[in-house]
């Protein structure tokens, strides 16, 4: 029942279309183990090894000062930034603070405060 | 013999138009079934451009070669600089010997049969789409049809049907007979009389018997008459043994998957209706028709770093990529359709308006999958001809080839068009594990996938360097703060392509946003 909720909600995300869009409702990613999240999402534009692409333009992750304080990634992946969509359409706020934990203490980066669901959620 | 002259439909609009104004001349153009469906009613007539005066167009995208091309009608000298070494920008298309290379430098080698090919990018144009298809007609580019609604096409979701494939046909008929029972039950329960009058009522009642294929009883029961929507079990044959056995109609429950309503809807979109077309032999047949007339201004592998500007004019520097060798050109005005994602990050001269509406609009990342198959099992074993699948999976939907229909030989298929999670999904991966997922999935529509696979190709826009990305999503909050700054011309620089148009996505957006672009510049220049 629960799965049939996520993908009624992402349906009405999807239509109606004014894009170029694809006409199929897709099943929601359920996991919440941050590195899984990072590879099935974030990788897709930040790469797998976290240094990011097109000389600059999607910044890497690795290494990112900006990351110290969880306060700015939460606000880019919950509201989108430049370029980048909002992540909260497609992700819930443990996922968020899942992959965010797992960046923050990956790729050179070394901030172990975990993110909570709650900082996620707090940040709305 | 006299000849009578009559006005032709647009100098009577023209005329009305005079005497009117605009808002007259908007009746008048509906009233003759002319308006409505496109603001687009010819290109723009420019003429009389200033001696000397100059453009310089950045991107040899469709938005940039349109307005490229008027100018340079109206007698603008124009220049291009474009990125790449080809022209088209998005409207291009991948064959055979063609690489791909994504922004962390993998390249991948398309290895399609000659003659076969995928657009990456824009794939079927509306019969609306009025501005594209003038040009289409104007340039001799062959246009054939392309199958949208097919309901021979399959719809899949994880958690309906058992997990199993079913013909769009089947799903919507069943969809449209279990929502007009209820419908019909409700009403002759009484539970409907605040809402409808007695007359009505029946009226709906008869609707919902037809529109539903209700049995007598009002129900939406498994039949032969059922099937002559849905399909049959047996279909009818000739002669002794040629009566049809009906099919068993899909429970409410499994049609109520979102997947079905999902395509359902899909086909009502305005953008999406029949008819719809493609340019024969592929996508980048456009681009390539604009560039045989303005190919000319054109400057290859030129990327701009910094764009300056003045009362007087612009100057844009750039680099030539292969050499490293920087340069600059000058001109009276600016067209800039770089796509945000990568204008957003290069030094502009503009206001802090313009400035900030260029960092305002997101961009979703779609993944296409082009896969060659030794034969067209689609049409010889599933009687699928062109249109879509579609899956709650990752790789979203099939879309079958339009072209070369009964054919023989290698064929491709569209094996993925998916955005968001989907999208994202695929495009983390290497090219080798796509193929694998995208075979893994389309498996469940067609057990010959593998079987008859021989190679595919994957472009996930997000890692296409030049954009990093696919196309604009404004939100409308976004629209409402920064659009018109973005779209205003700003001292000398305008702003166009699609994500300065209603019609973000679209090649028709980017166009529009061309011709409005370089109509404003046009009149400004005349004014200055």
């Amino acid at each position: 029942m629960r799965v049939r909720f996520v993908l009624t909600v992402l349906a009405l995300a999807a239509a109606p279309a004014s894009a170029d869009t694809p006409g199929s409702v897709q099943a929601r990613n359920n996991t919440a183990d941050g590195a899984k999240v990072y590879k099935q999402i974030c990788a897709a534009c930040h790469m797998p090894n976290a240094m990011g692409s097109g000389g600059g333009v999607i910044p890497a992750l690795a290494k990112n000062k900006k990351l110290a304080n969880p306060a700015y990634p939460i606000g880019v992946l919950t509201k989108g930034k430049g370029a980048m969509p909002a992540m909260s359409e497609i992700l819930k706020p443990a996922q968020i603070a899942a992959v965010l934990t797992f960046v923050r203490t990956s790729f050179g980066n070394n901030y172990p405060k975990p993110v909570t669901e709650a900082d996620v959620k707090a940040a709305k | 013999m006299s000849e009578i002259a009559t006005p032709s439909r647009r100098q009577l609009l023209t005329l009305i138009g005079r005497m009117g104004g605009a808002a007259a001349m908007y009746q008048a153009m509906t009233a003759l079934g002319h308006a409505a469906e496109t603001q687009f009613d010819g290109p723009p007539v420019l003429s009389g451009a200033k001696p000397g005066a100059s453009v310089v167009v950045l991107g040899a995208g469709l938005a940039g070669m349109v307005a490229a091309y008027e100018l340079e009608k109206a007698g603008y000298a124009v220049k291009i600089l474009e990125f790449q070494d080809r022209p088209g920008g998005r409207n291009y298309s991948l064959r055979g010997g063609d690489t791909f290379t994504e922004s962390d430098g993998t390249v991948q080698k398309v290895q399609f049969a000659p003659g076969n090919y995928i657009n990456p990018g824009p794939w079927r144009i509306p019969h609306h789409h009025k501005c594209v298809l003038h040009y289409c007609r104007q340039f001799g580019v062959a246009l054939e049809p392309f199958i949208q609604l097919n309901h021979n096409g399959f719809i899949h979701a994880s958690d309906a049907f058992g997990g199993k494939p079913v013909r769009y046909k089947e799903a919507a008929v069943d969809f449209k007979g279990h929502t007009s029972e209820l419908l019909a039950k409700a009403l002759n329960s009484g539970s409907l009389d605040q809402s409808v009058t007695g007359e009505d009522k029946e009226r709906l009642l008869e609707a919902l018997r037809g529109w539903g294929v209700l049995d007598d009883k009002m129900a939406y029961t498994s039949s032969v008459r059922v099937s002559s929507q849905r399909g049959y079990d047996r279909a009818p044959g000739g002669g002794v043994d040629g009566a049809p056995t009906p099919s068993q109609i899909a429970s409410l429950s499994d049609v109520l998957a979102p997947q079905v309503w999902t395509a359902m809807s899909f086909y009502f979109n305005y953008v999406m209706q029949t008819t719809m077309f493609q340019p024969v032999g592929g996508m980048d047949m456009i681009g390539k028709a604009f560039a045989s007339r303005v190919g000319k201004s054109i400057t290859y592998n030129a990327k701009v770093t910094k764009v300056a500007q003045n009362g007087k004019g612009v100057t844009v520097s750039y680099k030539d990529v292969p050499s490293g060798k920087t340069s600059s050109v000058s001109a009276d005005w600016c067209v800039c359709t770089i796509p945000l994602s990568i204008i957003s990050q290069v030094e502009m001269q503009v206001s802090p308006k313009m400035a900030a509406a260029l960092k305002a609009v997101p961009y979703s990342g779609h993944i296409k999958m082009g896969m060659e198959f030794k034969r067209r099992f689609w049409e010889e074993d599933d009687n699928i001809y062109g249109g879509h699948s579609f899956t709650d999976q990752a790789i979203g939907q099939l879309s079958y080839p339009n072209d070369r229909m009964f054919s023989q030989g290698p064929a491709v298929l569209l094996g993925a068009f998916t955005s968001g999670a989907g999208a994202f999904e695929l495009a983390g991966m290497t090219p080798q594990e796509r193929i694998e997922a995208a075979l893994t999935q389309g498996e469940i529509f067609h057990p010959q996938y593998r079987k008859e696979f021989l190679n595919g190709v994957s472009v996930p826009w997000t890692r296409v360097p030049w954009i990093l990305g696919c196309v604009s999503h404004w939100s409308e909050e976004g629209r409402a703060e920064h659009y018109q700054d973005l779209v205003a011309i700003d001292g000398r620089i305008a702003m166009a392509g699609e994500h300065a148009s209603y019609y973000g996505g679209w090649m028709e957006g980017s166009m529009l946003s061309g011709l409005d672009a370089i109509s404003r510049i046009h009149k400004r220049s005349l004014e200055a």
